[in-house]
């Protein structure tokens, strides 16, 4: 009878403490996330905040059918393709180029590593320097088609031409190829090292070790790294506004910016269904990495 | 024999990769930091045709001259910044207030709830746990929109606190500290148990000492991301007066060019002194950060 009482009353005790610890974050993530997006669902499915009618998927068939949303998600689709692959092959090489006898690993590590860490409004200036239309890479790529006689270039304003992602990616990889690099060292770090003595005993070349073996082992993380770069690629906003402004110039019109737009116009109704649409989108992409990942890490992980 | 002779070449092409490659991620930082000691007239001969001429006949190079290393080290720029104009000191000010604060407090939070979600395991437990994960992969473009009719509701919009209130609770820092917690070996907490540790004295003594490194990673990762801040200043604050520097920065306009470089270069020291003085810790809290599961 007591060992039953003292028990429950432990019960009672972890109920509290369990409850206490998490409280603030509860509380909190509920208040500013969980509850409001509950308020979002409704928005979406109304007509305008005072009249509050029902109007079912008229809010979603408005979004989709929106033009600049249109172009927002071409062009942030666009980037995500662009950066993405770029994000993890390159990561990937520097990792397995640290992984080889050089000298002055650990500083070659930090400074991969230190540009994410370097706040892009303090980098800005020199994108700037760099990809205007009088900047250094255009004298770069004018210079090397004179020197080599093969082409002439006459320049471009790199960030009102068609070209106009291609800087953006170049500052997205300079930012995130460290953190994916740590990863993919970490993963790299983690092969059983019986396994690989015994394929080089067995004469086994590098290349074909690396692609056997190694990839084998590595592609959870392969996987891992291209969902957090298509996520941060979301994110790229920042950059470009920040070297563009709230109104860029054609393809770098990305997401946030119609976002910022619905906002500055007080549009709940769009705003609310936009978020929605991209909601189930993350659902969709984090879905289909735990699948893949539960998949394909099964013989490996066992 | 043969093999040695292979061997020698390959390593020197790889140095010789790997230092190029470094090279190119340190150029824009360095070149930023030593630009920052440069004249004002050598700014504007340098760069003055990006950024527009001061229009008093200032000598103005027709293509932007990249200089590693200013033709006279001054430190003019900083004394306009630190001196003479305060609208920077006073930016500079305001992300501080921003971004101590929620780094102060997320991390708090977080490490309550962290240890939570390691010392009380339940199904309804891990439900929630999920849910955290999923919201900390959302973008902005999702997580704002219920942060700003909450800030609404509330009546906070304009003010600093409705950054503050969503940034001390924002769920990246509890995802992270969980799985740093649960590495803990169990026999560690049954023994302060036996001793008679109540659970706050658990936390305070045996799983926030051990957690150290994660603490210091987890801050130094929501420092950048917060110093950084674009999307909540544009959204919540429509005082352009109120924005920190990190959205400042771009709106510099074109008379204040030389002291820009300044600025930057200000703006970065702080998370790059974090980063040299916890770069150890940092680089385990990301290898931990890999993978989803737990």
């Amino acid at each position: 009878m007591k060992k039953t009482l003292a028990k429950a009353n432990r019960r009672l005790g972890d109920k509290f403490y369990s409850g206490a610890f998490l409280g603030p974050s509860v509380v909190g993530v509920a208040l500013f996330f969980i509850v409001p997006f509950f308020v979002v669902i409704y928005y979406a499915f109304i007509d305008n905040p005072v009249g509050q009618n029902f109007v079912g998927f008229r809010n979603f068939q408005n979004v989709l059918g929106n033009l600049s949303f249109q172009d927002a998600v071409r062009h942030t689709v666009l980037f995500s393709a662009l950066a993405v692959p770029l994000a993890v092959v390159l990561a990937l090489g520097l990792a397995v180029l640290l992984e080889q006898k050089i000298p002055m690993k650990s500083q070659l590590r930090t400074f991969f590593l230190s540009p994410m860490m370097v706040p892009v409004a303090s980098i800005v200036l020199i994108w700037q320097v760099l990809f205007h239309q009088n900047g250094a890479i255009n004298d770069i790529i004018s210079n090397i088609g004179t020197a080599t006689g093969l082409f002439e270039f006459s320049g471009i304003d790199w960030f009102t031409s068609p070209y106009s992602q291609l800087p953006i990616v170049v500052l997205f990889l300079w930012r995130n190829l460290g953190y994916n690099m740590i990863l993919f060292m970490a993963a790299l770090n983690n092969i059983p090292r019986d396994i690989l003595e015994v394929a080089q005993l067995e004469g086994g070349k590098p290349w074909f070790i690396f692609r056997t073996i190694k990839l084998r082992f590595l592609s959870p993380t392969i996987l891992f790294v291209t969902i957090l770069s298509v996520i941060n690629s979301f994110r790229v906003f920042r950059e470009v506004y920040l070297l563009t402004g709230s109104h860029p110039y054609g393809r770098l019109y990305m997401l946030q910016h119609f976002m910022n737009n619905m906002f500055d116009l007080l549009d709940y109704q769009r705003l609310a269904a936009a978020a929605i649409l991209m909601t189930l989108a993350m659902i969709a992409i984090i879905g289909i990495m735990f699948i893949v990942e539960h998949w394909y890490g099964r013989d490996i992980e066992g | 024999m043969r093999q040695r002779k292979q061997k020698i070449p390959l390593r020197v092409v790889q140095t010789i990769v790997a230092v190029f490659f470094a090279a190119l991620f340190l150029f824009p930082t360095v070149l930023t930091i030593t630009n920052s000691f440069m004249s004002q007239s050598e700014i504007w001969a340098n760069y003055g045709v990006i950024f527009g001429s001061p229009g008093d006949g200032a000598y103005m190079a027709e293509r932007v001259n990249l200089k590693l290393i200013p033709d006279m080290v001054t430190f003019h720029q900083f004394n306009t910044v630190l001196i003479q104009s305060p609208d920077y000191l006073f930016r500079l000010w305001i992300s501080l207030a921003l971004v101590i604060p929620i780094v102060l407090m997320q991390v708090l939070v977080a490490s309550l709830a962290a240890y939570s979600f390691t010392r009380f395991r339940t199904k309804r437990k891990e439900v929630l746990f999920f849910a955290y994960i999923i919201l900390m992969l959302m973008p902005f473009q999702v997580t704002l929109v219920p942060n700003y009719l909450m800030a609404r509701f509330l009546n906070i919009l304009d003010t600093y606190w409705s950054i503050l209130l969503p940034g001390f609770v924002a769920p990246f820092s509890v995802f992270l500290l969980t799985k740093f917690m649960r590495r803990i070996p169990k026999s560690y907490i049954e023994a302060a148990m036996l001793d008679g540790a109540g659970e706050f004295q658990i936390f305070r003594r045996i799983a926030l000492p051990l957690c150290k490194g994660a603490l210091y990673a987890v801050a130094i990762l929501v420092f950048i991301d917060y110093w950084n801040m674009v999307e909540q200043p544009l959204i919540m604050l429509s005082d352009w007066e109120m924005h920190p520097l990190s959205v400042l920065l771009s709106r510099i306009n074109n008379a204040e060019i030389g002291a820009a470089f300044a600025v930057a270069t200000i703006y970065m020291i702080p998370s790059l002194l974090m980063f040299l003085h916890g770069e150890e810790h940092l680089i385990e809290g990301i290898t931990y950060s890999g993978g989803i599961k737990g």
